[in-house]
């Protein structure tokens, strides 16, 4: 099948989704996803943030479709033509879905753990407004423990059902899900449930905001300054593939590695995530690449990097060095070899 | 006057019962269907009659029918959507309060045109009398031999069963009904796939509204020929409206289509005018969900063609000038009511009735009715009516089910309408707090304040 995207043909297989197409030419074209997950089975179509304009059908019926289609669950028809990019409809409803979703969001980037590798700051940054026009006051949700590993923070929540997803898919004993209705919604577990599954950790890593994030690691790094790694180990329970994320020789954080579309390759297990954090655990197979211009990749440890000079250095350090002479601290005496430094003027 | 088709015998009394209703000919459909006509020749039947679906939507039910994959060799099922919820609308309710055994009948019959073994009547939580009513007419229709096994002797079988949803209007939506009833969180499915396709439980399902399933039994009865000739163009038959507000006789008609709006509004037979007098001010003429006419489109469209109580007449010049159907919940509002309360009303239960699946309708309906609110007390800025504008613009079309757009029109027909309530609201705030405004002081007699703002 034929399927043009921005003016870019494509052939596709029969069953493949506007958004899937998209991926495979690559590019601006390629719708955000909010609420998709192509490893999760029934995701798509909530966020509305993927709403493509389908100009024709198909071959076999070129009518327009009067509405803009969520591309993630359209599939695609031969001689179908869409405007994702170039479309003023679609840039617009684009710009709405991010205002609306960041109406009950805080704005709280600086605390917040997934900051940098976040879907929503990333949406906002290509589709957002410089200023809000909300002013009611934000809704709020009291916190909530849900269990040792994951902590919600239910007031990012946008909603999405991919942890939903995933617990159903993965785990044997959801007990967790969406409560409430409109934008009372809540992620919430059942009365007096902890979810505390061999896989529950996984819903941390589909949680494209910063709504589930991973107790282990929360404040521990901003992630831009983390060298991710990837690595494996023998594990029984899943495929033992991760990226470990290191501050020097320490590792904060295990997580599964993700594609350029920030989705899981493959699933893992808690153990891998929570329990294995010394690097003799791991056989690290070398550091993982990340897109050119995200965020996480401002700390680009893998390139060559020029020494930089700071001319002013030179007079600081003197200026330091004049001071320390000055302090005196009678009440920590020095040592035998220490004084005679003190002596020589080297402190 | 027109004739009656679903509530030809509403007042015989106990009609409830089988045997009352059984003597007033009750389920020579069945009789006629299972013994004289093949399951597609009452489906052809349905087709001919024009019939289209009374929940909202008018889709033709004859075509809805012959979606149905019966090449898929799965059961089918045929579900009677009776959550019916929108304020204004209370049609169903009557139906299934008064006359039970026609909803039954008529499942019985359209059932049997489906080829399904199993049926179910979803009925809206808050419904709980009525629910009992069904029940009970249900089992003295297994007890005559119209459900369960081989009926009739010719070796068809039909269950139904009566489910109670746990009040969620959303749940009226079709595919959130049938997520309902699959015991799960009554969110919208996707489409396609359609029901008719894929599903209660996957299997190929229709859901019609209660009206629309209640009519089946008179078409088969009397032919889909004959029910075509009641009605105008392609709005055939008869319809229930549910009237309510400022009118002098609110209640429940049948009237055949085609009647004008004027003459609905004020014979003696129908609704009898305005109560006490006073001045229309506006008209939902199909539940809240429907944008809202202005007194001067209200007996005459845009084109000065008189306005009719049809699909297409009550919808003509879109929603610029026109309005729609709807489910048939006609409500009436004269000169005291305050627009922006009533559309903040509306709002309200939209945001509260919103799933919250889909961002749009989720956020937007919060914030429609935060904005609304603050206009209403009193609180609002210049900005707001724009601003309001905008958000209903962004949610209407963008969401998976159609109660964004429900939540969207009237306040899009609110402010199109009615701009100058809004600039009152937000220009003169300490007249909007200190009293119950527009009962003692209709708008027509502030509008000149407006105005004069306007000027200076």
């Amino acid at each position: 099948m034929k399927v043009t995207i921005d003016g870019q043909e494509i052939d596709v297989e029969p069953g493949t989704t506007i958004l899937q197409a998209a991926r495979k030419i690559g590019g601006e074209s390629v719708p955000p996803a909010m609420c998709y997950y192509s490893k999760l089975k029934g995701s798509g179509g909530k966020c509305r943030c993927c709403l493509v304009e389908v100009s024709k059908g198909s071959e076999a019926d070129p009518r327009p479709m009067p509405k803009l289609m969520a591309s993630c669950v359209t599939g695609c028809m031969d001689g179908m033509e869409v405007k994702s990019i170039s479309s003023e409809r679609v840039v617009d409803a684009r710009k709405s879905v991010t205002e609306f979703l960041l109406i009950n969001h805080p704005l709280d980037c600086p605390v917040c753990d997934q900051a940098g590798e976040c879907d929503l700051q990333n949406l906002s940054f290509k589709h957002g407004a410089a200023k809000t026009r909300f002013i009611e006051e934000k809704r709020t949700f009291e916190p909530e423990n849900i269990g040792p590993n994951i902590q919600l923070h239910m007031n990012r929540c946008i909603v999405c059902y991919r942890c939903v997803m995933t617990a159903d898919q993965l785990t044997d004993n959801r007990v967790h899900g969406v409560l409430n209705r409109g934008d009372h919604s809540q992620i919430s577990t059942a009365i007096s449930k902890a979810i505390d599954n061999e896989f529950s950790g996984n819903m941390i890593d589909v949680c494209p905001v910063g709504a589930l994030t991973d107790k282990t690691f929360r404040f521990k790094q901003r992630v831009w300054f983390n060298k991710p790694y990837n690595a494996h180990r023998n594990c029984t329970k899943c495929c033992g593939k991760t990226t470990l994320w290191m501050f020097g020789n320490e590792i904060q954080r295990v997580t599964a590695r993700k594609d350029e579309y920030h989705e899981v390759e493959e699933f893992i297990c808690n153990e891998c995530r929570f329990d294995h954090k010394e690097v003799a655990d791991w056989v690290i197979e070398g550091p993982r690449k990340f897109e050119k211009d995200s965020v996480i990749n401002a700390n680009n440890y893998t390139r060559k990097i020029e020494p930089v000079h700071i001319e002013t250095e030179k007079h600081i350090l003197l200026g330091r060095e004049k001071d320390r002479k000055k302090i005196s601290m009678p009440a920590i005496p020095l040592k035998a070899a220490e004084q005679e430094v003190y002596k020589k003027g080297n402190v | 006057m027109g004739q009656k088709i679903l509530l030809e015998h509403a007042n015989v009394p106990g009609i409830k019962t089988y045997e009352v209703y059984r003597k007033h000919g009750g389920y020579r459909s069945v009789e006629k269907a299972l013994k004289s006509m093949t399951p597609d020749e009452v489906v052809e039947e349905v087709k001919t009659s024009g019939l289209r679906g009374r929940g909202g939507a008018g889709f033709p039910t004859g075509m809805k029918w012959s979606f149905i994959d019966k090449k898929s060799g799965k059961p089918r099922h045929l579900v009677c959507n009776a959550d019916e919820s929108e304020p204004g609308t209370f049609k169903d309710r009557y139906l299934m309060e008064y006359i039970p055994h026609l909803l039954i009948e008529g499942m019985i019959t359209s059932s049997y045109a489906l080829g399904c073994n199993l049926s179910y009547i979803y009925i809206r939580g808050e419904y709980m009398w009525v629910f009992r009513i069904l029940e009970n007419a249900i089992k003295e229709a297994y007890a005559a031999g119209w459900l369960g096994k081989n009926i009739m002797g010719t070796g068809w079988d039909l269950d139904l069963h009566v489910h109670c949803g746990a009040g969620a209007y959303i749940c009226g939506e079709e595919t959130a009904l049938i997520e309902s009833l699959e015991g799960k969180r009554g969110n919208p499915r996707i489409k396609p796939p359609f029901p008719a396709v894929s599903g209660l439980w996957a299997n190929p399902t229709v859901v019609n509204n209660v009206e629309s399933i209640s009519a089946v039994p008179w078409i088969v009865n009397n032919t889909g020929a004959e029910y075509a000739k009641i009605g105008i163009g392609r709005s055939t038959g008869t319809k229930l409206f549910s009237a309510s507000g400022h009118c002098k006789n609110p209640g429940v008609y049948e009237i055949d289509m085609g009647m004008t709006v004027d003459e609905f509004m004020n014979s003696d037979e129908y609704l009898g005018g305005m109560m006490n007098d006073r001045p229309l001010k506006g008209l939902i003429p199909g539940g809240s969900s429907v944008p809202i006419l202005p007194a001067h489109l209200i007996y005459k469209t845009a084109a000065g063609e008189d306005r009719l109580m049809t699909y297409e007449s009550l919808a003509d010049g879109g929603f610029a000038t026109g309005s729609s159907l709807g489910s048939g919940g006609f409500i009436v509002y004269n000169d005291t009511t305050c627009v922006v309360r009533n559309t903040w009303n509306f709002s309200r239960f939209y945001h509260h009735e919103s799933c919250g699946q889909c961002s749009p309708c989720r956020e937007g309906t919060g914030w429609m009715e935060k904005v609304l609110h603050r206009i209403e007390t009193g609180h609002g800025r210049e900005e707001d009516i724009d601003l309001l504008w905008d958000i209903q613009r962004k949610i209407e079309g963008n969401t998976i089910c159609p109660l964004g757009d429900a939540a969207a029109w009237p306040v899009a027909a609110a402010i199109r309408h009615f701009r100058d309530e809004f600039e009152y609201h937000i220009r003169f705030p300490e007249k909007i707090k200190n009293r119950d405004h527009f009962v003692d002081e209709p708008f027509e007699k502030v509008r000149h304040l407006v105005a004069k703002q306007a000027v200076i």
